[in-house]
């Protein structure tokens, strides 16, 4: 059994799986069987300044795909609507039962120094051992000046990160909006002000969909809607680019990082770590399947690690950073060309169109004896992938490489490049 | 041997209810966009070549997966008016469903009969017709027998602009659809539902209880109508050669299948105890089957080769076995047993096939005991059809057409079972109708 222990900006955990501030983590009830269930910590639900906010009703929408449910997700609800007392004093009873496991408490209040240090000292009593700076909710929030409109600015994150360093020496997240052009600005910013460490993604900004008889975004709330956060699988990508270029940047390579952003399962956790990330938090997947997926989540990073031989999540934390370059430092005397097995093809003709209508028509029919199939021109094939996605068959099309594997030329010294450097 | 024992009432009404409900119940909308999004929107997709009608099934399911079920009838329909009823009884697992590419990966292909009428019973539920008569051409066309291949080509007619006028010999339009089809298969009275959908185009005027060759002639419809297309069915069944076929106790599948499809209360026939069925293809199948479902206890079919040999597909010859049907392979029918008049059982002898492959028999003998005997070994064409008329040429038992379905004489065409174009489908047949309406409306312009 592999040591899954983590530690996220000194806060350490019993594993890297944990759950996002959302629904989930917004009551006693269920973050107890959250633990029941083997997650190795929570950031418990947003807090705010009393009296509590209110909600909507109909406040999830949701992106299904080829019968496939809540690819994507999106939400307009808001911080937690329970008074402030009632939060803390379960916050402090779930530490207690549960004292190996990280609670942090997320935070988000007025942009104003009293608010800040005022909350923080009310949440230091309940021996948490963590605060996430909730700089990220694109609706609702941002339109009074909190959530993302602080995260927007490099300036405010600094400032408010600072006021809470000041007051309190718990370990301080910073959670970052991705709706920035450059998230390297926000993470600076995060580490200036003395943050111990990044969360991120928060939702996108996003309207998943129109009711074309109500003529009104979705949710729709008595005829009319609201943008709102996205998240969920759709979103990973995005995320996992985020936090790699936190990873690669020079002022923030060490800055510790919870990764969030469509995490569903190992895979997708493993994937953020190797990329840098300390930690993951996950929330969709838990909202659409509940709090068992953990179990996987454990077993299966377990046994990959076992696999690979590695012993504790630091063996192999960040070491894909290095393999992720800017595109003009690309080899391009790289080749690989389609190649399909025929015999798993099932003559679906895909690749053919693909190819035909969208890429190098590099794939021609034939047609003998009734029967068709599918032949690659590796003149015309320019190894772009298309066809291999298109193929239903897992497989069957693979790319081969055809290249010598001596050869290197990029971008930077390439002829056709009117910015050329010689080459030494 | 134990008394002859036929009746009716072997089953409570509600057990004869349950047993002839929809017997693939239709998808429901979720089930159906799961089911749609398996297709893989081959490119040259290999079912539509399966097709005879040549739907284009990756379009029709495309539009399902979206909810543009309007445009997904509309591509079904605009090729086979008939989908609804093709959607209910095509052998799918011979036809498109064999070609899908999911059957070659893992033998589980896209539902494309289920879809196909999804789509088209939703189409129905609306009410809406999208095909519109052509502008009046003043050309009249005779067409005779109102199933499906004399429906098909009416209606294709009627989109052209010419007036088509349907002899039908039955009471009721629809041929096999209404009279011959199994009971569960077509629930609801959708032949007679779908008749009206065809007929609602307009320019289509029917006329029933027209038999060709006593109400109506071919000599005279050639006279009147600028063309004829000849949609006669196959009238007459085969022999068994047996002697004593008139015995009590056996009967023409056919027949029976007709009374049953027409009956307005199932409970109230009579059926046997023991039943053996003689054939190898769908009638004997929906025979045995029905009569199980009626009550039969045992029902036995019997055929004189293997199940590859069967016209019946797997999946029929699965279906009859799910539904307690005992297939008996490789015995041939060689004497009626009787008592009184009245059959009491079959004695069979053993066949098989000899070193150069054909069929003999090997001298064992087989009896089993029946109450009532079905012979469903296939139909004829009934040629006393042209009594008195001038005939075109029978190739085979057979009209015989051209590429064209042009008959040997002059302005008549002819389609579906009474020609040899292919399976005898109801899929084909409406395929035959509608090639020769193309047919018929260049000749006529």
């Amino acid at each position: 059994m592999a040591d899954l222990s983590c530690n996220v900006g000194g806060i350490s955990a019993p594993n890297p799986f944990w759950l996002a501030s959302a629904p989930p983590t917004d009551k006693l009830y269920n973050v107890e069987r959250a633990f029941r269930a083997g997650w190795g910590g929570v950031v418990w639900k947003t807090l705010g300044i009393d009296p509590p906010i209110v909600n909507v009703s109909s406040r999830y929408g949701a992106v299904h795909y080829n019968g496939q449910r809540m690819m994507g997700f999106n939400n307009l609800e808001l911080i937690t609507d329970r008074p402030l007392e009632d939060n803390l004093r379960e916050i402090k009873k779930i530490k207690e039962d549960w004292p190996d496991r990280a609670v942090v408490v997320s935070l988000m209040v007025p942009c104003t120094e009293k608010d800040w240090k005022y909350i923080i000292k009310k949440i230091e009593d309940t021996g948490c051992d963590g605060v996430e700076l909730n700089f990220g909710c694109p609706h609702g929030m941002s339109e009074r000046g909190m959530g993302s409109a602080v995260g927007q600015v490099p300036e405010y994150i600094e400032m408010v990160t600072r006021w809470v360093k000041e007051s309190s020496d718990l370990p301080c997240l910073v959670k970052l909006t991705p709706n920035v052009t450059d998230i390297c600005h926000a993470a600076h910013a995060a580490k200036a002000g003395g943050g111990d460490g990044v969360a991120l993604i928060n939702t996108v900004n996003s309207i998943v969909s129109v009711d074309l008889d109500q003529m009104a975004p979705e949710p729709t709330i008595d005829g009319k809607g609201s943008h709102g956060g996205y998240c969920g699988p759709a979103v990973k990508p995005i995320a996992l680019h985020m936090v790699t270029e936190i990873a690669k940047d020079p002022e923030t390579k060490n800055l510790p990082i919870s990764a969030i952003g469509g995490i569903s399962n190992w895979r997708d956790a493993t994937e953020f770590i190797v990329m840098g990330a300390s930690g993951v938090q996950v929330c969709t997947a838990v909202m659409h399947y509940g709090f068992k997926i953990v179990d996987d989540m454990i077993d299966g990073l377990n046994n990959w690690m076992d696999e690979k031989g590695y012993a504790t999540l630091e063996d192999f934390r960040g070491i894909a950073v290095p393999n992720v370059k800017e595109w003009q430092y690309l080899n391009l005397k790289y080749d690989i060309k389609a190649r399909i097995d025929e015999s798993t093809c099932i003559h679906c003709g895909l690749c053919h169109i693909s190819c035909e209508d969208a890429s190098h028509q590099a794939i021609r029919e034939l047609k003998a004896n009734g029967e068709r199939r599918f032949e690659v021109i590796d003149e015309e094939c320019v190894g772009c992938n298309l066809c291999m996605f298109a193929c239903p068959v897992p497989d069957c099309i693979t790319m081969e490489r055809v290249d010598s594997g001596t050869e290197y030329q990029n971008w930077t010294t390439h002829p056709n490049n009117p910015m050329r450097v010689e080459e030494n | 041997m134990t008394a002859i024992d036929i009746r009716a009432g072997r089953l409570s009404q509600e057990k004869i209810s349950e047993n002839f409900a929809d017997v693939h119940p239709p998808l429901k909308s979720g089930n159906a966009i799961v089911e749609a999004n398996r297709c893989y929107f081959c490119y040259d997709a290999p079912c539509i070549d399966a097709c005879p009608t040549a739907i284009d099934i990756p379009n029709f399911i495309r539009k399902i997966s979206t909810g543009n079920l309007k445009g997904s009838a509309t591509d079904i329909l605009s090729q086979n008016i008939m989908g609804g009823m093709c959607a209910r009884v095509c052998p799918t697992e011979i036809l498109c469903e064999a070609a899908c590419v999911r059957e070659t990966q893992d033998h589980q292909p896209v539902r494309i009969g289920a879809l196909q009428r999804y789509a088209t019973d939703r189409f129905f539920e609306t009410g809406e017709t999208f095909f519109e008569r052509g502008e009046p051409t003043g050309k009249r066309i005779a067409v005779v027998g109102g199933g499906p291949a004399g429906l098909s080509c009416a209606h294709r007619l009627a989109r052209f602009g010419h007036e088509a006028v349907v002899f039908e010999a039955h009471e009721k339009l629809s041929g096999l659809n209404e009279y011959g089809i199994a009971a569960y298969k077509t629930v609801n009275d959708f032949a007679q539902r779908e008749v009206d959908f065809i007929l609602q185009i307009g320019g289509i005027e029917t006329r029933t209880s027209q038999k060709l060759g006593q109400e109506v002639e071919l000599d005279e419809l050639r006279q009147e109508y600028n063309a004829v297309f000849l949609s006669v069915g196959l009238g007459d069944v085969n022999a068994l050669g047996l002697e004593s076929e008139e015995l009590e106790g056996v009967f023409n599948a056919v027949n029976t299948i007709s009374e049953l499809r027409q009956s307005s209360n199932l409970g109230e026939l009579s059926v046997g105890r023991r039943i053996v069925v003689i054939g190898g293809g769908n009638t004997a199948i929906d025979i045995a089957v029905q009569s199980k479902k009626l009550g039969a206890e045992n029902v036995t079919l019997a055929y004189r080769r293997g199940p590859e040999q069967m016209s019946a597909t797997w999946k029929e010859q699965e279906f009859a076995q799910t539904n307690g049907v005992l297939l008996k392979h490789w015995v041939a029918p060689k004497r009626l047993q009787s008592e009184n008049g009245h059959v009491t059982g079959i004695e069979f002898e053993c066949t098989e096939l000899n070193s150069e492959g054909k069929l003999t028999t090997t001298g064992e003998l087989r009896i089993i005991e029946a109450d009532v005997v079905f012979k469903a070994i296939g139909q004829l064409f009934e040629d006393t059809v042209f009594s008195g008329s001038e005939m075109p040429e029978i190739v085979g038992g057979k009209i015989a057409v051209n590429t064209e379905f042009e008959t040997s004489l002059p302005g008549v065409w002819a389609g579906g079972d009474c020609v040899r174009s292919g399976e005898d489908l109801t899929v084909q047949a409406v395929e035959d109708g509608k090639q020769a309406a193309f047919s018929i409306h260049r000749k006529l312009t």
